[in-house]
């Protein structure tokens, strides 16, 4: 169990992972991720926390440190709308769980949120409701099980094949 | 018999090994061809596949170019070149091309861009390569340490929309001017969708014209921009002493009727303004008149969108006997050696040197503010380049202008940003 963050539209790379910081290690780096718009966020994010968004999530530059930063932060999934599709690329490669999800407005910031991954639901605790997620794709979710694609090469080499 | 198909959906059930597919379907497509740049390439791969301990899966069907720290501006860029360099021979990749125009360009010019290839490119405006009917889209880094690894990627089959363009471009109006209307018209939050481009207004246009609209279809947010193989295609094949074997296959890519689009948006360009992209995004599109007027310190003719040889035609027409305004920096930097010796040879080169414009090495150069010609704070520009996001060509604090070479070779003159049309001379 986690609690929700909800931000809104067209949340870019450049949110989650600024630009001008991004010669910095990761682990100072993430002390900027998502502030310009929430600058508590690098400190109550915690583990098994979900983000919530609405449309276009991740556009920007194809940077994958913006995904590194919502990972190392702790977050369990980003739900949102749609997402741009460099972004979803390189969150499933990452091992970053994602979902196109259409209600994002009927989610609080700070409710109690539940994700079960195997049996595709995501239970509100604060409103009681529960939402069926449309699972990803059998191939995708292998990769984000083994913990992105690099890992998952490495298993696939390791069996031979 | 298949069910209609669009050519997206041609293109991947064919590398997939399947008989069709479905939008929103995902599957495994079998890599025709991958390519990357000294940038994206070797030097974010080759620590990985030192780690696993193997080899690129087909040395014959990878490229590497490099354009984008070329030449060496100092030592970190020529570390960087020469991870590129090392890479290929360690690998066994002949196919590198090294210095001599920007990838984008470089491989249609090899005759690399095949009719319904899939292919798979370590840059965001791969897409470019659509041109030919290929399926070219752009991947990250580790992705690419993937295909590259395996020959081998996952694909959403993607929806697609089809852009219809009809009419004859008016007088000083070309596609650079269409992809900027249409980041304002078409929006750039199109993730997971192939776009089409056809109608009459498309057919009449070179492969270079064509190359714009598939280069630019990165700004609407697409994953691949296509049009259908025709004798414009073939001839240009041809010319690349690479000649397209089976034009009926080729011709047959074309969707079929009745295939299923997401949307089709059709545009009559006849009374179409030339376009003008305002700081700091390619969608603040409007009519020229409507930015005339801003003062300019440069003028940048460069990048794969806009720096081929019709692109430096279209700046000599408008600065033949001209003189560059004095306050006004004009660079230009041609997209490829092919461009340059052909651009010296037609007199272009002269005429463009004598109104004043520098004229820089082949490459990236400023497009991604890594070459020269960057920006400094408060500095204006107008570029023929396809994106000018904030901090993209130098300091955050400078202004980029997008506008077709035309418009920049018209705002290089006047000293401000100008109407062409009035500046053109006939051919
Ligand atoms: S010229 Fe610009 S847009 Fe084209 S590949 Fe180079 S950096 Fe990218």
């Amino acid at each position: 169990m986690g609690k929700a963050f909800v931000f809104g539209d067209g949340i870019s790379t450049d949110l989650l992972a600024p630009g001008n910081k991004l010669k910095c290690p990761p682990e100072e780096l993430v002390r900027h991720c998502m502030t310009a718009m929430m600058p508590e966020f690098p400190d109550v994010a915690a583990c098994g926390d979900i983000v919530f968004a609405g449309k276009n999530f991740g556009q920007g530059s194809s940077r994958e440190q913006a995904v590194v930063s919502l990972q190392l932060l702790g977050i369990q999934a980003v739900l949102a709308t749609s997402f741009a599709r460099i972004f979803y690329r390189n969150a499933l490669n990452l091992g970053l769980p994602i979902f196109e999800f259409a209600h994002t407005h009927e989610i609080s910031a700070g409710d109690a949120v539940d994700l079960d991954l195997d049996s595709g639901t995501l239970t509100n605790r604060t409103t009681g409701k529960s939402y069926e997620i449309t699972p990803l794709p059998p191939q995708l979710m292998k990769i984000v099980e083994a913990g992105g694609l690099i890992a998952d090469l490495e298993r696939r080499i390791g069996e031979g094949g | 018999m298949n069910r209609p198909a669009t050519m997206a959906e041609k293109i991947i059930a064919r590398a997939a090994g399947l008989k069709d597919v479905t939008p929103g379907q995902i599957v495994t497509a079998q890599v025709d061809f991958a390519f990357a740049h000294d940038g994206s390439g070797p030097r974010r791969w080759a620590p990985h596949l030192e780690r696993l301990g193997i080899d690129i899966w087909d040395p014959s069907k990878v490229a590497i170019v490099t354009d984008h720290y070329v030449p060496a501006a100092d030592a970190d860029a020529a570390g960087i070149l020469k991870i590129s360099r090392d890479f290929v021979r360690d690998q066994n990749i002949d196919q590198f091309f090294d210095m001599i125009g920007i990838c984008h360009l470089v491989l249609p010019e090899k005759g690399l861009m095949r009719p319904g290839a899939f292919v798979a490119g370590g840059d965001s405006h791969s897409p470019t390569g659509g041109a030919f009917g290929a399926y070219v889209a752009g991947y990250g880094a580790i992705d690419m340490v993937g295909i590259v690894a395996t020959g081998e990627t996952w694909v959403r089959v993607p929806e697609t929309i089809r852009i219809e363009i009809d009419g004859k471009l008016p007088k000083g109006v070309v596609a650079k001017d269409l992809m900027l209307m249409l980041c304002r018209e078409v929006g750039m939050d199109n993730a997971f969708r192939a776009f089409e481009f056809a109608g009459s207004t498309v057919d009449a246009m070179s492969m270079h014209e064509r190359m714009v609209l598939t280069n630019m279809t990165t700004e609407l947010g697409g994953e691949v921009g296509m049009i259908a193989p025709d004798d414009t295609t073939f001839e240009y094949l041809a010319n690349t002493g690479k000649p397209v074997d089976d034009e009926d296959a080729a011709r047959a890519l074309a969707t079929d009727p009745g295939a299923r689009y997401e949307a089709v948006h059709r545009f009559d360009i006849a009374t179409m303004a030339p376009q003008v992209a305002a700081p700091h995004s390619p969608e603040n599109t409007d009519d020229v008149e409507h930015h005339a007027g801003i003062r300019v310190d440069q003028a940048y003719i460069g990048a794969c969108v806009g720096a081929k040889l019709s692109d430096l035609h279209m700046a000599a027409r408008v600065l033949k006997g001209k003189k560059v305004a004095d306050h006004v920096r004009l660079l230009v930097a041609p997209a490829s050696q092919e461009t340059m010796i052909k651009a010296s040879g037609d007199g272009t080169i002269q005429i463009l040197a004598e109104a004043g414009a520098k004229i820089l090495s082949t490459g990236c150069g400023a497009c991604a503010g890594m070459g020269a010609g960057i920006l400094s704070d408060g500095d204006v520009c107008i570029s023929s380049t396809n994106r000018n996001f904030q901090g993209r060509m130098g300091h955050t604090g400078a202004e980029v202008y997008l506008g077709s070479p035309y418009t920049t070779a018209a705002s290089a003159v006047a000293g401000h940003i100008a109407d062409p049309r009035t500046m053109i001379e006939a051919e």
